[in-house]
């Protein structure tokens, strides 16, 4: 091989080697084909000469070359029925580990001619008298499904595999189970299949003792498949609830961490058929310790038991009451663990140790990574929210992170004192000036959008804050479009706070954001504005300075329905995304069959299900979006909503076409003004949606047509005021101001 | 499921129909490609990848379906150790030189996306590699292999001997430490591992007990020196529910070299290094260090291997350091002040002091002060207070055995302290 040879050459060499007479030399030839196909050459076309060397008693050879068949026998669907004689001539060696690999290959050949040629040998392994064919042949039943499933139930391996169950070899009853379980899947999800079918594995009540007996001594992976299958049986009575929770909690003790899991998993499933006070205590109590160590585990495994433990959490916030310390982040955890250890340190914020997490939550705002760093200042905001008795110390602390003017630090520490406003209306006004001293340091949108916010909240008590508002107004066309409402909404505050030193300014925005301002939605607003404050300032201060529904903290993120159906998932894709399996794996299925899973149980379970697999399939695509903004947004209010829905041409209308009872409609869109920002809007809520939908249009030729508030539109007033029951007179000083 | 490193492919095995090989470059694009991954898993469609990284190689796993998150993780970690049991190491050289040997053990611990049998031992006695050599697999051998493989204790064959009997048994615990600026303690806890090396004739059955407080509880009233353990988890091999009924160890070990189990604890933690340091920032230009070390153990024993990282600002131009006792050297590729001391005595106490000098940014960022990591180990000290109580060895032939414990405490990046 001193000179580059062809490739032809190189294959040319090979096929030399192959037939040669000696078996040393061929060998190798063997190892360097294989070597070839592993970087990615073609070397099909040895197909020929490799299958000579089949015939061995080397078994290191004979796997090299079955390596090469499984490969190749798609390609070569021809040639591989040459190899048929000696797969079923080995499924007869004296040698059980020639037997298996034999059985084992041949089921990974998925050549349609060699199929046929599989269900006498694999007849014959199944009831091999050594277990470790008999555990191979089992799985081999699962790809022979996968290929052409008539062939299984043809010839009755279904039912022999059923009678494994009962095998006496812990190994071969859990490799039954994968492959039963591996079938049941398949059978299920196809379309075809009618509701009437009883499925492949079900288990029964002798099958349940026999899983329960094979899951002390088969391996750690076989105890997965054992413990999921468990997850699937309907326990008949609390008696037998108690007695498979009994059974499966020793498993805690399992060094691996996926049988820990699936145990977990197990026990929260059977653990709702279990009455006894005292045992749910015990087995939530033996739960919590084999879930902190889960947190010594690699990274990745730690982030799929972090994942798993917030799901745990919301359906049991008492598991790990008092392990919030072990949350706490590690300088050199991966961003992704230290992102969920923040989560469940939120999660398990109570007043007791509300001074050790503030401390450290302070501490991260030190980190590197600036998304991180926002994180840990929004969970002080979330304590803040949650635990009333600590809001004091929390403000604090944002001001303690406020004063150290690190850019990103302060613009969050903004954002997160809006939402300790919202939640405390009144509470905290000494800050205020301390905000409006970084007014300058702001030039994130959100950050921008939440100090305006605030101000316009306590204008009356702010008493600069004509001259801060000011500022915005002045550079009212450059700002970014939520700032220009915040803004908005703001000065017509301060106007209904302090109307008589503000005609100027109020009369300013609004002009500006009718005239200069490119966003329709900026522009309705300041029409809306416009017209309640010349016609009906009562109205308009019923409607701007409307009490706003206060905020929480949900103690869920995701809906009841969906938490029952993760918790049978735990450890699984789905489970770590929060989201139900049909959203990210087969084609989106929804509809009948999920209605139909649903409704054994019911049938409100099933609506509700629907419509979270409909939500959730619309956010398919943003899978990896992991950033749980819901945390702080209690209701997606009004602006949220109205935002996403002005996207659309066809909203602009809607949006101003409200008319009959325009109080209520208003109320909603601008209830909670825009102070969550844009946070919330991948959440869509459909209802609100349909309220701006039902209402008339009277309004709705105006807003749309970009001619300036000239007079005209101001005549179709009393018109279109009609339906107002309680119109006031305009005041005069407001027409003066027109 | 498949391997692959930073460009190319490795090693890749299929197991179901719905992938073909071309997989891996939506991989390569995805993560190997992408500087800011921000999750191990990554679902593009409906195809999933689980991706873990080690040295310069990703061990990847692709799936479409509701896969079982946790274990395939577990399942890509074993097959690192079972690789580096093997090669003695896993990088691009050894895939490259042992790939066939790799091919025969995916699918030995695989078939058809299953996790098989992936105990170490077992493994050994039929794949093997010129330094993993067994004796030519005879049939009858073969069917002994297979009982032992799919058998009840599949760990053990059945016919070890050894002339002397011998079990020697380590326990190792690892200190995690996070300790706030003003010297409490966030959190202290051990993660503890007991490695087990038996060298012990036919089928022995052994009972291992600590001076673990639920244990003592039980069976003589309380002891004082009793060490509390929040979780502990055990080798297939220990029967759990003996556990879970009487907390006793119960076990027919495997042969060799294994870990009996593993446990957690975080009452009465002993922390063996007391670290001091007083930094202070000497206007923009200067950092000026006093970091002290303490030892908290009896005068007999020694810390050995002790490296203390301490972190400078990112503009450090120099740094001045005096120590008496070990070495201690700036490293700016790090941004760290390593300070090596090879031996340190119960008892005894040093300190380094340092200047660093800065230069002068324009950014007012402020400094973020990661914390000072400090590496150790102390033999013959368990920073639980964990100790082997008896370990007893029941055989047919009741032969006598020797035993023998070996006590070791080390952090290893994890023992933290801010400032």
């Amino acid at each position: 091989m001193s000179i580059r040879a062809p490739r032809k050459g190189e294959n040319y060499e090979l096929s030399v080697d192959l037939n040669s007479e000696y078996r040393e030399k061929r060998k190798d030839a063997i190892k360097r084909t294989i070597a070839s196909m592993t970087v990615g050459k073609d070397v099909s076309g040895l197909f020929p000469d490799v299958l000579k060397n089949m015939q061995t008693d080397d078994l290191e050879q004979k796997k090299l070359v079955y390596l090469y068949l499984m490969n190749y026998a798609k390609t070569q669907p021809e040639l591989v029925i040459l190899a048929v004689n000696t797969f079923v001539k080995d499924t007869d060696d004296p040698n059980p580990l020639v037997r298996a690999l034999a059985i084992r290959t041949m089921g990974c050949l998925r050549a349609e001619k060699i199929i046929d040629y599989l269900c006498d040998p694999l007849q014959k392994c199944l009831r091999d008298e050594n277990p470790y064919v008999r555990k191979t042949a089992a799985l081999c039943v699962a790809k022979l499904y996968d290929l052409k499933p008539e062939l299984v139930i043809d010839n009755g391996f279904l039912e022999q595999l059923q009678e494994m169950i009962a095998d006496s070899n812990p190994m071969v009853v859990a490799n039954t189970v994968a492959a039963l379980t591996d079938i049941h899947i398949a059978a299920t999800s196809q379309p075809g299949t009618s509701s009437s079918d009883p499925g492949v594995f079900n288990i029964t009540t002798s099958i349940l003792n026999k899983l329960l007996i094979a899951l002390n001594e088969c391996s750690e992976w076989g105890r997965v498949a054992i413990l999921n299958a468990l997850v699937r049986y309907v326990a008949q009575d609390e008696k037998e609830s108690e007695h498979i929770c009994e059974r499966v909690v020793p498993q805690f003790q399992h060094v691996n961490g996926s049988v820990v899991l699936a145990a977990v998993k197990v026990i929260m499933i059977h653990m709702r058929g279990v009455r006894r006070e005292d045992l749910t205590k015990q087995l939530v109590r033996k739960m919590a310790p084999p879930l902190v160590t889960l947190l010594s585990s690699p990274p990745e495994v730690q982030w799929v038991a972090l994942r798993n433990i917030n799901l745990l959490l919301q359906k049991r916030p008492d598991i790990l009451q008092n392990e919030m310390r072990v949350f706490f982040c590690k300088y050199n955890d991966p961003l992704y663990v230290k992102v969920e250890k923040l989560d469940i340190m939120v999660r398990l914020a109570s007043e007791n140790n509300v001074d050790a997490l503030l401390s450290e939550l302070k501490e991260y705002s030190s980190e590197v990574d600036v998304d991180f760093v926002r994180k840990g200042i929004k969970a002080i905001g979330q304590t803040a929210i949650k635990i009333e008795p600590a809001a004091e110390r929390c403000v604090n602390v944002l001001l303690d992170l406020i004063a150290t003017r690190v850019s990103y630090v302060v613009q969050e520490a903004v954002v997160v004192m809006k939402d300790i406003f919202r939640k405390y209306p009144s509470t905290y006004e000494g800050v205020i000036p301390i905000l409006c001293s970084n007014l300058d340091e702001l030039d994130e949108p959100e950050a921008k959008a939440s100090l305006i916010w605030i101000i316009g909240e306590y204008a009356n008590k702010i008493d600069n804050a004509d001259e801060l508002l000011g500022i915005f107004v002045d550079s009212f066309t450059e700002e970014s479009y939520p700032v220009q409402l915040q803004t908005l909404t703001a000065v017509v505050k301060l106007y209904l706070k302090k109307s008589d030193s503000s005609h100027g300014i109020v009369q300013k925005v609004l002009d500006t954001a009718t005239k200069d301002c490119d966003s329709p939605d900026v522009r309705d607003r300041a029409y809306i504005y416009w017209r309640l404050l010349s016609m009906d300032p009562a109205a308009a201060k019923a409607v701007v300075l409307a009490q706003r529904p206060p905020i929480s903290i949900p103690r869920t993120t995701v809906a009841p329905a969906l938490l029952e159906e993760l918790l049978g998932e735990i450890g699984t894709l789905a489970s770590v995304y929060h989201k139900p399996a049909e959203t990210f794996v087969g084609k989106g299925r929804i509809g009948a069959d999920a209605v139909r899973k649903g409704g054994e149980v019911d049938d409100q379970f099933s609506t509700q299900k629907a419509l979270q697999t409909v939500v959730a399939g619309q956010q398919a695509e943003n899978l990896l979006d992991f950033d749980d903004s819901t945390g702080l947004e209690g209701q997606p209010s009004g602006l949220a909503a109205t935002e996403v829905f002005a996207k659309t041409p066809a909203a602009a209308n809607l949006l101003a076409g409200t008319s009959s009872n325009p109080l209520d409609d208003l109320v909603s869109i601008f209830g909670g003004p825009a102070d969550n920002g844009g946070a919330s809007s991948s959440s869509l809520p459909a209802p609100m949606a349909f309220n701006l939908n039902g209402s008339g249009s009277a309004f709705g030729a105006v807003p749309i047509s970009p001619a300036p508030p000239t007079p005209a539109p101001f005549s179709a007033v009393p018109q279109s005021a009609k339906p107002q029951q309680q119109q006031q007179q305009p005041q005069d000083d407001l027409l003066g101001l027109f | 499921m498949q391997r692959q490193m930073d460009k190319d492919v490795l090693i890749s095995r299929l197991y179901r129909t719905d992938f073909k090989r071309s997989i891996a470059d939506v991989f390569r694009i995805q993560v190997v490609s992408n500087s800011d991954v921000r999750s191990p898993i990554i679902t593009l469609g409906s195809t999933s990848f689980f991706h873990v990284r080690i040295n310069n190689l990703y061990v990847v796993a692709v799936t479409k379906t509701n896969a079982n998150a946790a274990l395939v993780f577990e399942y890509c970690y074993r097959f690192i150790n079972i690789c580096k049991a093997y090669f003695g190491k896993i990088d691009e050289e050894a895939v490259k030189n042992n790939f066939v040997v790799i091919y025969e053990l995916i699918d030995e611990i695989n078939d058809f996306g299953y996790p098989q049998n992936s105990e170490i031992d077992t493994l050994k006695s039929y794949i093997t590699t010129e330094s993993i050599v067994s004796s030519s697999i005879a049939a009858a051998k073969s069917s002994k292999i297979t009982t032992q493989a799919t058998g009840a204790t599949s760990w053990r064959r059945a016919d070890v001997k050894y002339k002397k009997n011998e079990a020697f048994v380590d326990v190792i615990e690892i200190v995690n430490l996070s300790m706030s600026a003003k010297g409490t303690v966030l959190r202290a806890d051990v993660d503890g591992h007991i490695q087990m090396r038996a060298y012990l004739s036919g089928t022995p059955e052994c009972k291992f007990g600590l001076n673990d407080k639920l244990v003592i509880d039980k069976n003589e009233k309380g002891g004082t020196d009793a060490v509390e353990l929040d979780d502990c988890r055990f080798h297939q091999c220990v029967r759990l529910n003996d556990f879970d009924a009487s907390r006793t160890i119960s076990f027919i070990p495997p042969d060799g070299e294994f870990e009996l189990m593993r446990y957690r604890s975080t009452s009465n933690v002993k922390l063996p290094l007391r670290i001091i340091p007083s930094v202070t920032e000497v206007g923009t230009s200067q950092v000026q260090y006093t970091v002290t070390v303490k030892t908290n153990f009896n005068n007999k024993l020694s810390a050995t291997n002790v490296v203390l990282r301490i972190p400078t600002p990112l503009n450090t131009t120099s740094v001045d350091c005096k120590v008496v006792t070990g070495k201690a050297k700036y490293v700016p590729g790090e941004n760290v002040i390593v300070w090596k001391i090879a031996r340190l005595q119960g008892g005894q106490e040093c300190t380094l002091t340092a200047t660093a000098a800065l230069t002068i940014t324009t950014t007012r960022q402020v400094w973020a002060r990661p914390p000072i990591d400090v590496d150790f180990q102390v033999l013959m000290f368990t920073a639980s207070g964990l100790i082997v109580r008896f370990l007893k060895v029941f055989e047919k032939s009741n032969y006598t055995s020797v035993k023998w414990v070996r006590y070791l405490t080390k952090a290893d990046g994890s023992y933290q302290v801010r400032f």
